[in-house]
């Protein structure tokens, strides 16, 4: 089936079969391949990205769904200035260490922050529940996140 | 890699045109909203449609939290991170907020629609307990019209329901009744997994008297999710903490659990009967005005 969709505000196109899954047509098909493919069965979240603005897990959703919808990924956070707040805030406190599970909790802090710019602790730890550390790094996480709520302006170089 | 063996697509655009789709496609074609039970079923091969009938598109005509006619309406495409957010859910019914905390995580909360959990009729979900416990109806559409069919009354057995091939859920109705109070009590092994048991409570009260109640319970195997003699030995009763225990009591000795991962059987067993306990408890108080 033909799909067209805005991939980090860039219009693509692409063929799937129905049953292709959202994160493998972003990574094999559109080339994005930052997305990160975990565990297929939504538990893991590293295959997180924004469909319409909301963060879903893209084992668990077609790609044909996001025909005609917006897909916001890893790729799309930094800004024409820098980095994304949250990236930085990942780089600066230490938030990865073997990075697989990077993506998903990025794009959760980054619509966490979006809609409550200055979480509690407890507030971030919710927000990240659906997402396995396999590294267990959460508190460095927990601070990077913190990191980027106190910076939320700041767009720093790579 | 999981993959769901091949099927056909289409996006219906109303619900008219969703159920004539059904028609049209036979039985082996089935709806998906969220798709977070459904497509974990398919790359399984638990579950093999032919067609699928993507309804996301109804977002704007079937997702709503609002009052009509002194009810609760609730649409079915509401996602699960909807209901948890809406004060209104929260003021009349603290038992959808209790239950929405506990479904899998935020994510897949953005994603899972209340109608889907319905229909998918797990015998381990959450709302099916919920509504049960709330009394509520359940509204089907076809192309004939709608029927409305009771909570306790739209489950067939495991994974099966009484909404036929051609209809589809769309809505669901909670009476609003003075004196309520409502509670949720569920144990899971870690975080956003599905429950090892779980209860749930609406209690209506007149002075310290009961009037009536209603308790659910998921993944022991109740009846329907329902503990009937619980309910019944209740009614017209003080609650006391001794009428709650004798209930409890009967709410444990009415299941059926299985033993599995998450535990033996006479272990589901009691936590069935002591999380109907603190939840009839909590929903007391809340209807007393004691307890947040």
């Amino acid at each position: 089936m033909e799909v067209n969709v805005t991939v980090n505000g860039e219009a693509m196109h692409t063929d799937v079969e129905p049953r292709v899954l959202l994160v493998h047509m972003i990574r094999d098909q559109l080339g994005q391949t930052g997305t990160h493919w975990g565990c297929d069965t939504s538990n893991c979240g590293a295959c997180v990205v924004h469909l319409d603005g909301v963060p879903v897990k893209s084992c668990t959703v077609l790609g044909v769904m996001a025909d005609g919808r917006s897909v916001t990924t890893v790729e799309g956070l930094e800004g024409p200035g820098g980095l994304d707040p949250v990236q930085a805030g990942f780089m600066e406190c230490h938030g990865l260490q073997c990075g697989f599970c990077t993506p998903g909790m990025m794009m959760v802090a980054k619509s966490l922050l979006e809609h409550n710019p200055n979480p509690t602790e407890h507030e971030i730890r919710e927000a990240i529940s659906g997402q396995l550390c396999r590294c267990t790094g959460y508190d460095n996480i927990v601070k990077s996140i913190q990191w980027a709520a106190a910076h939320q302006n700041a767009e720093v170089s790579a | 890699m999981q993959t769901p063996a091949p099927f056909g697509y289409q996006r219906a655009t109303s619900v008219s045109h969703a159920v004539s789709l059904l028609e049209q496609l036979g039985s082996e074609a089935r709806l998906v909203a969220g798709g977070h039970s459904l497509l974990p079923m398919m790359k399984l091969r638990l579950a093999r449609p032919e067609h699928l009938i993507d309804i996301n598109d109804l977002v704007d005509t079937l997702s709503y939290i609002k009052i009509e006619d002194n009810e609760l309406r609730i649409g079915a495409m509401t996602r699960h991170s909807e209901l948890l957010a809406s004060p209104v859910a929260g003021e009349h019914y603290r038992i959808l907020h209790d239950a929405e905390r506990v479904i899998a995580d935020p994510v897949v909360r953005n994603r899972g629609t209340v109608g889907g959990s319905i229909g998918q009729a797990d015998p381990s979900e959450d709302l099916s307990a919920v509504f049960c416990a709330a009394k509520a109806t359940i509204v089907i559409t076809s192309s004939s019209g709608t029927r409305q069919v009771a909570a306790r009354d739209i489950h067939d057995g495991p994974y099966e329901t009484v909404v036929g091939d051609a209809e589809m859920i769309t809505e669901v109705r909670i009476p609003i009744r003075p004196g309520g109070g409502s509670a949720y009590s569920k144990v899971e092994r870690r975080a956003g997994d599905w429950a090892v048991a779980a209860a749930g409570v609406c209690v209506w009260l007149n002075g310290d008297t009961i009037t009536d109640v209603g308790i659910g319970l998921t993944a022991v195997g109740a009846p329907h999710f329902c503990a009937v003699d619980a309910e019944a030995s209740l009614i017209g009763r003080p609650a006391t903490a001794e009428n709650i225990a004798a209930a409890a009591a009967l709410a444990a000795a009415c299941v059926n659990p299985s033993t599995d991962q998450r535990g033996p059987a006479e272990y589901k067993r009691h936590l069935a009967g002591e999380l109907t306990k603190r939840a009839l408890h909590k929903a007391v108080a809340r209807a007393q005005g004691k307890e947040s």
